[in-house]
């Protein structure tokens, strides 16, 4: 009946590879456009270092799309567990208990997160849009929007301000994120089920797998992660600041779909989500060195990922 | 009489090279209720959807008053004044009663505003005629199933209606309320609206009917004033004598009595399924016969801990199974094929490879991680198994037949190694060749010292798969058929008709 050549085009996974193309394409056009200010070494290091928080958070939100769910709060959550690593820092100059403190705060309101999805049943868009508010409502309470600068240098140097030789420390804590997410949601059971969740929830319920307590802990792992990015953060600027992580939840998720997955749930990728994330982060740099003003920015910016999901979705509707 | 105001000729219709309807010819009058009868896949919904325009025919030709007429869709349909009271509700359930009868030909007064007034006015008169008391401000989700299945009718009859289709119209409904419902329908009759009423249940059919045509394999057998049939002559003519493709393959020797797989003591899973007792030895497959709404997937259901169930005790191997719990349901040793494959049981956008091991995961680890060669092993060798016809495992389970994906659900449970299956309507689409492999399939596993539940609409089926059959009704179990009972059709037939007889007179 069809042609061979529509059944090849309909096996080939355009939502997978989209992502490695556009990036491709993208990669391309800017550095014709810039040449060596955008292509020498510490230009790149610098997209690196610069998107290491949102490939973090990525990583988490491939689990919480993935689940069919998504998770709005990561943006206060950054500022917040900032605040406090910070506060705990100035305060005792403990690293690993400032540390400790501000995982807690992301773990902390992931688990609020779940609970509100699965025992009150709001959906997960409404539960972390008004945690998004409450949590960073808190941020600015906490020391009344004023800055905590950190004046550690050990903590500066491992969370986000230092270099191994000429590798910014974020590379490694970036690959250390993305390689126990990639092994976790492609090599246990833990990532079997997440996505049979997001995939088609009723099966999962009728296969035994504990849905409610899987959707609690991704949130927490989603919190968690956010935890980490509010961290370094902090280390790479020396200081925590309120206004932290603004914006920083539609990047995430315009990168986890980027990478390939559906926001309807019931599929994820890990490295697609990273490139996805180091997408953003070179439109970032390349549209600031074209030297376009913020408000240019934002626009190309909107405008380049709802063309990049559009062209992904007609594609890969036959 | 004259002509006939629907006539039907010679009505062919075939579904991917499959015949559905073969030459079938089908009338209805004005004022005439006319019964259509068959068993699963006889061709009864297949034949009212090309009446009502949702199908296009093959070949035949349709006269509606005389005229040759085809209807391209279902809204030219009810222009014309042919409806369908579908199965599935049409109804939205948030707004008013009044605004659903009203749905897409809405009342506005003059300045274009709806008119809400009128629309409540006219509705209550439509529910005063049916004699139906219900507030047509009432929103529609708060009534009961029955009082929406009225509603229904009521939106039918907003619009000129000419002739009336009503797809198992009493399935969900209690008896008084299918009095109600035939008073409704003889009321309509007397208004000159013919009906077309499809069921499965011969005792309501004979109660209501005019005249029944029966339905077999896409062919129509006879067509007959009802006064003169009788519920096991309807029977007779529903089942093909010749059919013997499911063959019985039971072997009671199997079947251990001293090692009681699973006992159900006192299960009481909502207010019409009560007290449920039974138990099913090693070796044996039990069957539960009974209509829609007989309580059979409840049963299943609040077994394996997925309905809520309110009291009773589930023993496997004589261990008692935590209710309401489905991980521990598996971990006591049972599985659910569930009824809707493409809902329950898979998940659609996964490959066959992640639908096939999701239950056996914890069996598939090295550690913490998963092990890749088990896993390649255990879905190659349930390839191999059960047949599958695929080029990869890692094809997206939605890419397989109906049948192909069915197989993988069968593998993905079997895998697991339960003591107790619970096939809930396992061969729904999937065709006949197949059926005997499944059955196959069943019988094989429960003669490696295993049990199954085997829940099906199709007689023939429980026939060649059960070595005891329960017929249930209404959420009880009525009666227990083994040995020589169960060799024929028609005695499930009359026992399961039998049953709705007591309840409904």
């Amino acid at each position: 009946m069809k042609s061979s050549s529509t059944s090849l085009k309909k096996s080939f996974n355009w939502n997978k590879y989209i992502v490695y193309i556009i990036f491709a394409v993208m990669f391309i056009i800017f550095s014709a456009i810039l040449g060596t200010t955008f292509l020498s070494g510490s230009n790149v290091l610098n997209i690196i270092r610069q998107t290491a928080t949102i490939s973090i958070m990525a990583v988490g939100g491939v689990f919480v799309i993935g689940a069919g769910m998504i998770d709005l709060s990561v943006s206060s959550i950054v500022p917040l567990s900032s605040l406090i690593t910070a506060l705990i820092l100035t305060n005792t100059g403990n690293i690993p208990l400032s540390i400790v403190g501000g995982l807690a705060v992301g773990v902390g309101v992931g688990w609020a997160n779940g609970f509100l999805i699965t025992f009150a049943k709001l959906p997960a868009f409404l539960a972390t849009m008004c945690m998004m508010g409450v949590i960073k409502g808190v941020a600015m309470w906490v020391t009344n929007t004023q800055a905590v600068p950190t004046n550690n240098p050990a903590f500066n140097y491992i969370f986000g301000g230092g270099d191994v030789g000429p590798v910014p420390v974020l590379i490694f804590w970036t690959a250390a994120f993305v390689i126990v997410g990639y092994i976790v949601l492609n090599r246990t059971s833990f990532g079997v089920r997440t996505l049979a969740i997001g995939g088609n929830e009723t099966a999962a319920k009728f296969t035994g797998i504990k849905v409610d307590r899987y959707k609690i802990l991704i949130m927490m792992i989603s919190g968690a992660c956010a935890a980490v990015a509010g961290i370094l953060y902090t280390g790479r600027m020396q200081a925590a600041r309120y206004t932290f992580g603004d914006g920083d939840e539609m990047s995430v998720i315009a990168a986890v779909i980027l990478g390939g997955a559906s926001l309807s749930g019931g599929t994820g990728s890990m490295v697609g989500a990273l490139v996805g994330a180091i997408l953003m982060g070179m439109l970032n740099n390349a549209l600031l060195l074209c030297g376009f003003d913020s408000s240019v920015q934002m626009i190309l910016k909107g405008i380049i990922i709802i063309l990049a999901i559009a062209v992904t979705n007609k594609l890969q509707k036959r | 009489m004259g002509t006939p105001l629907l006539k039907a000729n010679h009505i062919t219709k075939a579904f991917n090279g499959v015949t559905v309807l073969d030459n079938v010819d089908f009338s209805v009058d004005e004022g005439e209720v006319h019964a259509l009868v068959g068993g699963n896949g006889a061709g009864k919904s297949t034949l009212m959807k090309i009446i009502t325009g949702v199908y296009t025919h093959d070949s035949g030709t349709l006269e509606l008053d005389g005229k040759p007429l085809w209807f391209k869709d279902y809204s030219e349909a009810t222009k014309n004044g042919v409806r369908m009271i579908f199965q599935e509700l049409s109804l939205v359930p948030t707004i008013t009663v009044a605004q659903n009868i009203f749905l897409n030909h809405e009342i506005s007064n003059r300045g274009r505003l709806l008119d809400l007034k009128k629309m409540n006015r006219k509705a209550a008169e439509i529910l005063d005629s049916l004699g139906v008391e219900i507030s047509p401000a009432t929103i529609v989700g708060t009534l009961s199933v029955a009082e929406q299945q009225l509603i229904e009718i009521a939106k039918a009859l907003s619009e000129e209606t000419k002739i009336l289709v009503m797809d198992e119209p009493t399935s969900s409904l209690s008896e008084t309320e299918v009095e109600t419902l035939f008073r409704i329908v003889r009321k309509l009759k007397e208004q000159g609206v013919a009906i077309v009423y499809i069921s499965h249940r011969m005792n309501e059919i004979l109660k209501i009917a005019d005249k029944v045509t029966i339905l077999r394999d896409g062919q129509r057998i006879i067509t007959e004033q009802a006064e003169v049939l009788t519920v096991s002559e309807i029977i007779k003519y529903m089942l093909d004598e010749h059919a013997k493709d499911l063959k019985p393959n039971v072997n009671y020797e199997n079947i251990r009595y001293d090692r009681c797989v699973l006992e159900i003591k006192g299960l009481t899973v909502n207010s019409w399924v009560r007290n449920i007792d039974f138990k099913v030895y090693e070796g044996e497959v039990v069957g539960f016969a009974g209509l829609m709404n007989s309580g059979r997937t409840e049963i299943l259901e609040g077994i394996f801990g997925l309905r809520h169930t309110e009291s009773g005790e589930i023993l496997v191997d004589g261990r008692q199974v935590p209710l309401n719990r489905v991980d521990a349901s598996i971990g006591a040793g049972m599985a659910l094929v569930p009824e809707n494959r493409r809902e329950e049981g898979l998940v659609l956008g996964h490959s066959l490879e992640t639908n096939m091991i999701l239950p056996s995961l914890d069996r598939l680890r090295k550690k913490a991680l998963l092990d890749r060669t088990k896993i390649r092993s255990l879905v190659e060798e349930n390839v191999q198994k059960y047949n599958i016809k695929t080029d990869s495992v890692h094809k997206m389970i939605s890419q397989l037949s109906g049948g192909n994906q069915q197989k993988v659900v069968f593998a993905k449970w079997l895998s697991t190694q339960p003591k107790l299956v619970m096939f809930d309507e396992p061969t729904i689409g999937v065709d006949i060749g197949a059926k005997t492999e499944f059955i196959d399939f069943i019988r094989g596993y429960v003669a490696g010292g295993n049990a199954a539940i085997f829940v099906s609409s199709e007689i023939s089926e429980l026939v060649a798969a059960c070595d005891r059959i329960f017929i249930l009704n209404r959420g009880k179990i009525c009666a227990e058929l083994s040995g020589k009972e169960i060799e024929n059709e028609e005695v499930i037939q009359n026992e399961i008709q039998q049953y709705k007889s007591q309840k409904v007179v």
